[in-house]
């Protein structure tokens, strides 16, 4: 659920980065926030258990620029991967405007990637939202490991109905910002389709 | 969408900060903050430039979230009210109308129970400012900004 602003000229979005454990949602937000100028990021926020797995969410609000002056914001969020959080994961997608999911793109992996699409999918309907429906991209990580599945074995498992993907190398920064870019347009796309509420 | 859209008006805006500004003077408050449920801050008042508020916002809202997911799990409504003690600093979070989220700062120069008689009056006045809102929120009319945003705008915002 964005949030227009008409005193602050502002309009705010909510993004959430989802997929399995370990697969490099967190590394997704790091990366965002040191390229990007500090006075277009505030702080990123990383609530997460000793061991650095995520535990609740990491937070980065960035803005984008202005649309007919109205400054557009976006807060990323991730979600915890392992299986166990689900509970939380709920609470983070509730009043979201657009999903990435981040898939892993090794062999071994791929039950983890369908078993938290499929996931995401339901967690989404229980709150009334169809993935279908939603601004969604999707991002195949870890291309540089040596023991990945294709592209195009990842797209057919993960991609059924077409939405726009990417191959990433989430930790030194490929397809990262191409993805960011292309779920925040398809979030505004949305905006103008849906205004008015 | 599912979820009605948030928006803001310059008069609801203003009135909402002539409540939360009231409320820094008459709680001896510190700092207040209102935050939506999806933790997008919407007023701030206060001591607010020694404080990170996009950070507590988005904090505050995870964690009535959290709260809001164990109550469900006792079969509760809400828990509306938490109050966090500090050795120096004091929050107090208070849900108002299950909408949005008031959040009051305060140190040793207030206490806990001045601040929640000041909470409770300004809760209910900002939740008669959000119940406005809503309902102009629905009324038809009342085109987004973005309505007529072209592709070409979408995409200058990426031109860097």
């Amino acid at each position: 659920m964005s949030f227009i602003n008409y005193m602050a000229r502002e309009i705010n979005c909510k993004l959430v980065y989802y997929g399995p454990g370990l697969c490099g949602k967190t590394t997704n937000l790091q990366y965002i926030f040191e390229r990007t100028n500090p006075e277009h990021k505030g702080k990123m926020i990383s609530l997460a258990t000793e061991t650095e797995r995520t535990l609740f969410f990491d937070f980065l609000p960035l803005s984008l620029g202005e649309i007919r002056g109205f400054k557009t914001r976006f807060h990323l969020y991730t979600v915890p991967g392992q299986v166990f959080y689900d509970a939380s994961r709920k609470l983070i997608l509730k009043g979201v405007d657009g999903v990435i999911f981040v898939a892993d793109s090794q062999i071994e992996r791929m039950e983890a990637n369908e078993e938290s699409i499929e996931n995401l999918r339901t967690n989404l309907a229980e709150q009334g939202y169809a993935l279908e429906r939603l601004p969604f991209v999707i991002q195949y990580n870890k291309r540089d490991l040596p023991n990945v599945a294709s592209s195009e074995e990842l797209r057919q498992l993960l991609n059924k109905s077409n939405v726009p993907d990417f191959d990433a190398v989430a930790r030194t920064g490929v397809g990262v910002f191409d993805t960011l870019k292309a779920v925040a347009k398809l979030v505004l796309t949305e905006l103008r389709k849906g205004s008015g509420g | 969408m599912v979820n009605p859209q948030m928006v803001m008006y310059e008069e609801e805006f203003n009135q909402i900060q002539v409540v939360v500004d009231r409320l820094v003077r008459d709680a001896n408050a510190k700092v207040v903050f209102i935050v939506d449920k999806n933790g997008q801050l919407i007023a701030a008042a206060g001591d607010i430039d020694n404080v990170d508020t996009t950070s507590l916002a988005s904090l505050t809202a995870g964690n009535i979230a959290a709260t809001g997911g164990m109550a469900k799990l006792l079969k509760e409504q809400e828990f509306a009210t938490q109050f966090h003690e500090g050795e120096k600093a004091n929050i107090h979070i208070q849900l108002v109308g299950n909408r949005v989220i008031l959040v009051v700062i305060f140190d040793a120069k207030s206490s806990l129970g001045l601040v929640r008689l000041r909470v409770k009056k300004a809760s209910e006045e900002l939740n008669h400012v959000f119940e406005t809102l809503l309902k102009k929120a629905h009324e038809p009319g009342t085109d987004s900004p973005f309505a007529e945003i072209t592709d070409e705008d979408i995409d200058n915002l990426f031109n860097d």
